[in-house]
C-alpha cells in the first residue's frame, strides 16, 4: 500500500497522528501549528487518516476521505483544496466519539483571572467568533469547539485549536488579529467559506492550564440584545444535546454534568452585534462572583 | 510503519513484549487494535505491564467505554427477556452477550453490538410478533431481502428497537441454510445451559463450535483477530474447566458437520495465539492456513486495511460458502439490478 506523509499535534491534553496521503493538507497543518509543543515520545491517543476516496482519486479530482481510529460510516468526502478542513473535523470527531478523561461539551470558552466563561449554542449562534474576539481584547482562549469539563474537579481544560471562523466572522476577525495567523481562505465548504485562525501565542502557552467555570451563556445572534434567566432543567437538558460522549460516559457524565449546572450561573444572552455582546459579556461579569 | 497486525497479536498473547515499545510503535499499535476491535481486549490484558501514562490513559478509555458496553449489552438482553415473557421455550444468548451474561473471560472487554438470540425455528412466528409489540421494528423493509432472509438465512431480517437504536437478530440456528454444513440446531436447544434469570447460554461446545462457525464457515473473516481471541479465551477455560472437553468438542463438531472448521480453528489459535490445543483435535496444517493468516494480520500500523487481493478472494469465497453457484448468481444479479451492494 501506497506510504502516507504523517505529522503529530499536541492540543490541550490530547494528542493526534494525522496520516495524510497527500503532503498539502499536512504541510498547511504544520505552518499553522508551528506554535504547539509536538507530543512528547510520539505517543498519541488518535490516528486521523486522510486517504483518497476511490484509488484514482488521488491523482484525478483528488477527494479526502476523512477516517481514522473513530469513524462514520456516511461522511462525505472533501476536495483536496479543503485538506485542512478535513484533518481539523477529523480530530473533531476524535474527540467526539473518543475521548472519555472529561466531559465533551460543545462550546466555546475563555478565561480570565482564573475563571473561565463558556458560551455553548447552535451552530450559527456566534460561540466561536466570540471567543476569538474576546482573546483579542485581555481574555484568554481556551477553544471554540470543545470544552473539556473534568469529570473529578469540574474544571474546564482548554483544547485551542485552530479557530473556525466562518463566512462574515472572517472579515470581521481580519480588522482585529494579526494577518500571518490567518490560514488559507476555503470557498464552498459544507459549513460556508472557512479561514483558520491560529489563537493567540499566550492561549497555546498556557493550554494546559484548567480555570474554574464561573459563568455559562446561551448566546443567539440576531435578536434584540437581552439577557434571561433559564431553569435548571432546560439548561442540564440542552447541555446534554451539546455533549458528544454525555451517554457515552454514563453515571461520571450525569454526576459532572449535574454538578456544572448546580454551581455554575447560567443566562441566555440575545444580541445583535458583537459590541453589543461584549458589553453584556462584561456587564454579568463584573457582577459574577 | 508496521505492515501487518503482528504487533498486536504478539501483545496479546505475551503482554510484556509491549516494554520493548517505542513511542511510534504504541500509537500503531493502538490503532490497529481500535481497527480490529479488539481494543478493550488488550486493555485489560495489559492491565498488569507496564505501560507508559499516554498509553495507560488510553487503555483506561477503552476499559471504561467496554464496561459501559458490556451494562448495555446485558440490559439489552433484559429488554428482550422481558418482551418476550410468555414464550415458553429456551431464548438462548449468543457471542458477546453470552459472554458477558455467562461472565467467560471472553467477554471482558469485549466490543458487543448487536444482540443476538436463538430459538426453536417453529416459534420464530410467536417470537417476532412479541418483539414487534413491545417496539422493535424492521430495518430492512425490502421484499427481496425480507423473502431472502426467510428462506435462506439463519436468522430473521434485523430488526432494531425504535427508542433505544439497538438491533437485535433473531437466529434458529448457526448457519445460513444455503451454507454447507448443516447443524443441530434442535441439539443446540436442547443442551442450552439456564443462566438463573430465565435466559440461556449454549453448552460449551456449541459456544465454541458457533464462533467457529461464524469466522470459518460464514463471512469473509472481517474482525476474524477479534474471533479468533474469543475462540482462544474460550478454548482455554473449556479445556481447563473439564478434561473431556477436547473429546466432547471432537463429538459435537460431527453432530454439527463442523470438523475441519474446528480442526482449522484450533491451528490457527494456537499459531496465533498460543492456545494449548490437543493436537490430535486440530488435523494437518494445509497451505490454506497461511492465506488465512495472511488475511487476518493484513492491517497496517495506521490502521488500513492492506492486502486488498487476499481480502477480496475471502470476499468472494464468503459469498461461494453460503450458496450454490446458480443461486449466488440470481441473487447477485436481483441485487445488481437494484443498485445495491452485493452483499447477502
Amino acid at each position: 500500500m501506497a506510504e502516507m506523509h504523517q505529522i503529530r499535534l499536541q492540543i490541550g491534553p490530547a494528542a493526534f497522528r494525522i496520516a495524510s496521503a497527500w503532503r498539502q493538507p499536512l504541510d498547511q497543518l504544520a505552518a499553522l501549528y508551528r506554535d504547539y509543543p509536538g507530543p512528547s515520545d510520539h505517543m498519541v491517543d488518535f490516528t486521523v487518516r486522510l486517504e483518497p476516496d476511490k484509488p484514482w482519486r488521488r491523482y484525478i479530482r483528488p477527494s479526502v476521505h476523512i477516517g481514522g481510529d473513530f469513524w462514520l460510516p456516511d461522511a462525505a468526502p472533501l476536495p483536496l483544496a479543503q485538506g485542512l478542513l478535513a484533518a481539523e473535523m477529523g480530530m473533531n470527531l476524535q474527540m467526539a466519539l473518543g475521548w472519555r478523561r472529561h466531559l465533551l461539551l460543545h462550546a466555546s470558552s475563555v478565561e480570565k483571572d482564573g475563571r473561565a466563561l463558556i458560551m455553548t449554542g447552535l451552530s450559527g449562534s456566534g460561540k466561536s467568533t466570540l471567543s476569538a474576539m474576546l482573546a483579542q481584547k485581555g481574555w484568554r482562549f481556551m477553544g471554540d469547539e470543545f470544552a473539556l469539563l473534568d469529570l473529578d474537579t469540574g474544571d474546564i481544560a482548554p483544547f485551542p485549536r485552530l479557530i473556525s471562523l466562518k463566512n462574515q466572522a472572517i472579515r470581521a476577525m481580519q480588522t482585529v488579529a494579526p494577518a500571518d495567523r490567518f490560514g488559507p481562505e476555503m470557498t464552498d465548504t459544507p459549513k460556508g467559506d472557512i479561514r483558520h485562525l491560529v489563537p493567540p501565542k499566550a492561549a497555546i502557552d498556557r493550554m494546559g492550564e484548567p480555570a474554574r467555570p464561573a459563568l455559562l451563556l446561551f448566546p443567539r445572534f440576531g435578536h434584540d440584545p437581552e439577557l434571561r434567566d433559564m431553569g435548571q432543567a432546560e439548561i442540564f437538558v440542552r447541555l446534554t444535546q451539546a455533549s458528544t460522549n454525555y451517554v457515552a460516559l454514563g453515571e461520571a457524565g450525569f454526576r459532572a454534568l449535574t454538578r456544572f449546572v448546580d454551581q455554575v450561573p447560567t443566562r441566555a444572552m440575545d444580541y445583535q452585534s458583537i459590541e453589543q455582546a461584549e458589553e453584556l459579556i462584561e456587564r454579568l461579569w463584573s457582577r459574577s462572583p | 510503519m508496521i505492515r501487518d497486525a503482528h504487533i498486536l497479536v504478539r501483545a496479546l498473547r505475551e503482554p510484556a513484549s509491549v516494554e520493548r515499545l517505542d513511542g511510534g510503535q504504541w500509537s500503531e499499535l493502538i490503532s490497529i487494535a481500535r481497527a480490529e476491535s479488539l481494543i478493550g481486549s488488550l486493555a485489560h490484558r495489559l492491565a498488569d505491564v507496564p505501560v507508559p501514562d499516554r498509553m495507560r490513559a488510553v487503555l483506561q478509555d477503552a476499559i471504561g467505554a467496554h464496561d459501559l458496553a458490556r451494562q448495555q449489552a446485558l440490559w439489552e438482553a433484559d429488554c428482550a427477556r422481558r418482551a418476550l415473557a410468555g414464550y415458553p421455550g429456551k431464548i438462548v444468548l449468543m457471542k458477546g452477550t453470552a459472554y458477558v451474561a455467562a461472565d467467560l473471560a471472553a467477554g471482558v472487554g469485549r466490543s458487543i453490538g448487536d444482540l443476538d438470540i436463538m430459538v426453536a425455528r417453529d416459534a420464530l412466528p410467536i417470537v417476532e410478533s412479541a418483539l414487534l409489540d413491545a417496539g422493535w421494528e424492521w430495518v430492512k423493509p425490502d421484499p427481496y431481502d425480507d423473502r431472502y432472509y426467510r428462506d435462506h438465512m439463519h436468522e430473521l431480517p434485523p430488526l432494531i428497537h425504535r427508542d433505544r437504536d439497538r438491533m437485535i437478530d433473531v437466529h434458529h440456528t448457526i448457519l445460513p441454510l444455503t451454507a454447507g454444513p448443516r447443524p443441530d440446531a434442535q441439539a443446540i436447544l436442547d443442551s442450552a445451559i439456564a443462566l438463573g434469570n430465565g435466559l440461556y447460554v449454549m453448552a460449551p461446545a456449541d459456544m465454541l463450535l458457533h464462533s467457529i462457525a461464524h469466522l470459518f464457515a460464514d463471512g469473509d473473516l472481517a474482525g476474524g483477530l477479534r474471533n479468533l481471541w474469543d475462540i482462544n479465551l474460550l478454548l482455554r477455560h473449556f479445556s481447563e474447566a473439564d478434561e473431556e472437553f477436547w473429546t466432547e468438542l471432537d463429538v459435537r463438531a460431527k453432530t454439527h458437520g463442523l470438523g475441519r472448521e474446528k480442526e482449522r480453528a484450533l491451528r490457527l489459535a494456537a499459531r496465533l495465539y498460543d492456545t494449548p490445543v490437543y493436537r490430535f483435535s486440530a488435523g494437518q496444517t494445509e497451505f490454506a492456513d497461511y492465506l488465512y493468516i495472511r488475511r487476518l494480520l493484513a492491517r497496517d500500523g495506521y490502521g488500513r486495511e492492506t492486502r486488498k487481493l487476499i481480502r477480496f478472494a475471502f470476499y468472494v469465497r464468503s459469498h461461494w460458502l453460503r450458496m450454490p453457484p446458480l443461486m449466488l448468481a440470481r441473487h447477485l444479479w436481483t441485487k445488481w439490478r437494484k443498485g445495491g451492494k452485493p452483499v447477502g
